[in-house]
């Protein structure tokens, strides 16, 4: 213990240790049951292993809209298992750490069941093999993502974070569904597995540019490509756990998984090639720029992962089998050592009190575990022999010189961010550990094993799958890069190459690297210069659209929602009258000239229709208008008598006495408005141009062929295999129920509604009553 | 409102139309009527009753919150969807457990089953979305009651 003070270690550690109530037994074991089931669901998946790699394939389907030809089908390959490994087994250990580093907290039960219900979503995401079911889970992980980001959703930050999140993310997941329909329209299967299996046929179809583009949206706004990239550096306002395992391994690779799964259809073009070429090259260089401008380690790592995720776009696009390796590869290097880096951060963060890089120093005798744990994973992320991510720098150079159009631009742009990453390597493992007197905001110590645990087995891991290259490679690596390239690779993983390119270009990364290292500090101060000196983000433009699209609703509904009744009866009526007259102009069609040879009572009844209208536009009483208006409706329904629709006629009639009823109350609330004097022109013609446009619809309507169709098949099943002799009721309640039982439904929600509103402006206005009348 | 004439009315017709709108509700599959049409005649009575007795007394002898009605009709539509399901196969079949069908097309037993229930809910739901936005709609006229004359008839 290098301790200046030993007499505050004890109540220090005290108090990290029992923060908050502690929690009763089984509840405290309930955390960790995740945990377990994850753990468990990895072993399974584990299994699998030897099969998939010999090529084989397994499905599952259950139907589920068969109509639609909707299925819940799930397929497990190279590429799933992995990503399926991935969520399990890296969800096993962060269950354990969330439950750890939440122990005590009364809101861990809600932490860890929202990563549950994260982990099941994702896993449903990367094992879905119908469209349908990829959308529902690929929702489902927003969904969840909103609600882990907004964790702590008494601060301002996190809801702001959390929403970004759920816009940028969301708005990709409609184009997402937008691009699955229309493919699978095109495919005429909703399986995944049969789109694919089109392969070039879809990038020579018309449809390519439109689908291409909607699901290039859903993949970069999911994997925070640019320029998308703003919403993941702010996601990090969730718990570290969180971040470590939705914003680094597993749900931002959604996006990266997407474009993997859908290169054999959608690939192999030009348009493929130089859009995921040049924004993946831009949203890595981006990411680690920005990567040295923090001092939030936690933000230094989001940025790191930013540029990480514009690699596999990168390499994804490259094309060639190279690049798909090292695409593979790199997803299972970065998954591991970033997962365990932010775990890491989160104990320096917990255990020595802050995550600013400039407060941390020579940790490493306080914290030996987590220095460890720092320092594999950091040697893994810099690309050091023997560890995964020299294979995974190794082959990304080799894949680099492979890409046939553009290698130079593809490996300058990797060797630039591979020396950024030795720097931030560097600068995360080194910097809080090492080579100076310790320094910390509180007296720092290794956490309990659930928090050590997750960093060191998978920065161990790191060195394990790097010693083991062979096998690693023909176990893991090859079955994803046959899935994405949709053939059997045959490629050799291995540790030693020899002298060659890719390792004077791995020595020259160091070299870089340690130069970034030794100059983070001017180059950090002239990246906040830039910042400072009025250079727009694109989390300021994010801002400025989402004020502009308030501004724009609130300018609209000022206009349309502007409280006067009248006004919003004469748009209706105007928009109708413009329709019916549209239509009218647009149709040719005979016209019959309407007969006016009709029986006395016919006429008696227009008569009488014609004097209540004329009362209802000249009384100046609300009550007679009222009666006026039931005296027409009253007289259509004896119209209806005497045509023999019955059944419309008392719907109506009874329609009729309660429309009275409910104005006659209605309007007793009514403020009486300033008598408006004089004959309203523009009223007037509204009013004319509906009556009259109706009444033509109506002539042309009888100049068409009725369609006996559905009422001949109605009234000869009515009585037979209904039960019933009247049509309309039949229809109504058995061969229509479906519409009505809709409805009805909105009966009950429109009643639920209007009550609702009723109540609250009674409340509102009994409010403003004893306000205004305190005496009383 | 305090007429003698509405209220000796009313509380002899309100009985006969609550009546004579479930028989609507029972014949409207054969014959003119239906559960909209019932439903809507119930409702008018209940109208009528209210304007008669006032929306306390109106609430009371209903004993029941009107919404509460239109929610157990939409149940009982629900349900009978899913009777139709487990009965049949695919929802909303129609289902006569009491109705045996001779050879000859003849039918025998009573017309009661999965469809009368479907119109009860219809007839339930348009009973109480209707009587509860009145309700709610006379509660909310209340505090204007006093210039009631004034305000309808207008000043001219």
């Amino acid at each position: 213990m290098t301790q200046t003070d030993t007499g505050t270690m004890p109540a220090a550690a005290k108090e990290g240790e029992t923060a908050g109530s502690p929690q009763p037994g089984i509840g405290r074991a309930l955390l960790f049951a995740p945990s377990l089931v994850a753990a468990l669901a990895f072993v399974w998946f584990l299994t699998f292993l030897p099969a998939i790699g010999r090529g084989e394939v397994f499905t599952l389907v259950y139907p589920w809209i068969p109509a639609l030809g909707i299925e819940f089908a799930f397929l497990l390959d190279g590429l799933g298992l992995i990503f399926a490994l991935l969520v399990t087994g890296i969800g096993a250990l962060i269950f354990l750490y969330a439950a750890g580093y939440f122990l005590g907290d009364p809101r861990a039960g809600r932490i860890i069941t929202l990563l549950f219900l994260f982990a099941i979503a994702m896993l449903g995401l990367v094992l879905a093999d119908d469209v349908v079911t990829l959308f529902l889970f690929w929702e489902g992980t927003t969904v969840t993502s909103f609600l882990l980001v907004g964790f702590d959703y008494q601060k301002a930050y996190a809801r702001r974070a959390a929403l970004q999140a759920l816009l940028v993310t969301g708005m990709g997941g409609l184009a997402l569904l937008g691009g699955l329909i229309l493919l699978g329209d095109f495919a005429g299967s909703y399986r995944l597995s049969e789109m694919i299996a089109m392969g070039p046929a879809v990038s020579e179809a018309a449809i390519y540019g439109p689908v291409l583009a909607l699901f290039l949206l859903g993949a970069f706004t999911k994997s925070a490509q640019f320029p998308f990239h703003f919403w993941l550096p702010g996601a990090m306002a969730a718990p570290t756990p969180v971040s470590a395992y939705l914003h680094s391994a597993t749900m931002v690779k959604a996006g990266v998984y997407l474009l993997m799964r859908m290169n054999p259809a959608l690939g192999g073009t030009e348009v493929w090639f130089w859009v995921l070429t040049i924004f993946g090259a831009t949203t890595m260089l981006i990411g680690s720029i920005w990567a040295l401008r923090q001092t939030d380690l936690k933000q230094m790592l989001a940025h790191t992962t930013v540029m990480g995720l514009g690699t596999l776009v990168m390499f994804i696009g490259g094309g060639t089998e190279k690049a798909a390796i090292g695409a593979a590869l790199f997803l299972v290097v970065h998954a591991l050592y970033k997962a365990a880096l932010f775990l890491m951060v989160g104990c320096l963060d917990k255990k020595a009190g802050t995550r600013e890089v400039d407060d941390l120093a020579g940790l490493g005798r306080a914290m030996p575990i987590t220095a460890w744990a720092a320092a594999l994973a950091a040697f893994s992320m810099a690309g050091m022999i023997p560890f995964v991510g020299f294979l995974g720098k190794e082959v990304m150079y080799e894949a680099s010189f492979s890409v046939i159009t553009e290698p130079v631009l593809v490996a300058g742009a990797a060797y630039v961010a591979n020396a950024m990453m030795v720097a931030v390597a560097l600068i995360v493992a080194v910097g809080p550990f090492h080579f100076s007197a310790p320094r910390s905001p509180k007296p720092a110590m290794d956490p309990s094993w659930t928090l050590w645990l997750g960093p060191v087995l998978l920065a161990g891991l790191g060195l394990v799958l790097g010693v083991i290259a062979p096998l690693t490679g023909d176990a893991v690596v090859n079955p994803v890069a046959a899935s994405i390239l949709g053939r059997p690779v045959d490629y050799h993983l291995k540790l030693w190459h020899g002298v060659n390119a890719a390792l004077i270009m791995s020595i020259l990364t160091f070299v870089l690297g340690f130069l970034f290292w030794r100059t983070a500090r001017p180059i950090r101060a002239g990246l906040a210069g830039a910042q400072a000196s009025g250079l727009i983000s694109a989390d300021e433009l994010y801002d400025r659209v989402l004020e502009g699209v308030r501004a724009t609703a609130k300018a609209v509904t000022g206009r349309l929602q502007n409280g006067v009744l009248t006004s919003y009866m004469r748009a209706t009526f105007a928009a109708l009258a413009i329709v019916l007259w549209g239509a009218i102009a647009l149709s040719g069609g005979p016209r019959p000239t309407p007969s006016f040879d009709l029986p006395l009572i016919s006429y008696a009844t227009m008569a009488i229709m014609l004097i209540a209208t004329a009362a209802v536009i000249i009384t100046r009483s609300r009550l007679a208008a009222i009666a006026s208006l039931g005296a027409i409706g009253t007289s259509i329904s004896i119209i209806f008598v005497l045509y023999g629709a019955i059944d419309v006629a008392l719907t109506q009639l009874m329609i009729e006495i309660l429309v009275v009823v409910f104005l006659a109350i209605a309007l007793l609330r009514l403020p009486r408005t300033p008598e408006r004097k004089g004959f309203r022109v523009g009223d007037a013609g509204i009013a004319a141009a509906v009556g009259l446009g109706v009444t033509v619809v109506l002539i042309s309507v009888l100049g068409t062929p009725l369609d006996l169709t559905l009422t001949e098949f109605f009234e000869e099943n009515s009585a037979p295999v209904a039960f019933g002799r009247n049509v309309v009721n039949v229809i109504l309640v058995d061969f229509r129920a479906l519409d009505t039982l809709g409805e009805i439904a909105v009966i009950v929600i429109a009643a639920i509604g209007a009550v609702a509103a009723l109540k609250a402006g009674r409340q509102a206005a009994a409010k403003t009553t004893t306000t205004m009348e305190p005496g009383e | 409102m305090n007429s003698l004439i509405l209220n000796t009315a009313a509380r002899l017709m309100v009985p006969v139309l609550v009546i004579f709108s479930l028989l609507v509700l029972w014949r409207g599959h054969n014959d003119p009527g239906g559960g909209f049409i019932g439903g809507l005649l119930a409702a008018t009575s209940l109208a009528l009753y209210e304007k008669a007795a006032g929306l306390e007394r109106t609430e009371r002898m209903l004993r029941i919150p009107p919404l509460a009605i239109s929610a157990v009709g939409l149940a009982c539509a629900l349900a009978s969807a899913v009777w139709g399901a487990i009965a049949k196969g695919y929802v909303l079949a129609g289902v006569w457990p009491l109705l045996t069908v001779g050879p000859g097309g003849e039918k025998e037993g009573l017309p009661v089953g999965s469809i009368l229930l479907f119109d009860l809910g219809v007839f339930l739901v348009v009973v109480g979305g209707v009587s509860a936005m009145l309700f709610a709609l006379e509660e909310a006229a209340v505090p204007a009651h006093q210039d009631e004359q004034d305000d309808i008839e207008g000043k001219d």
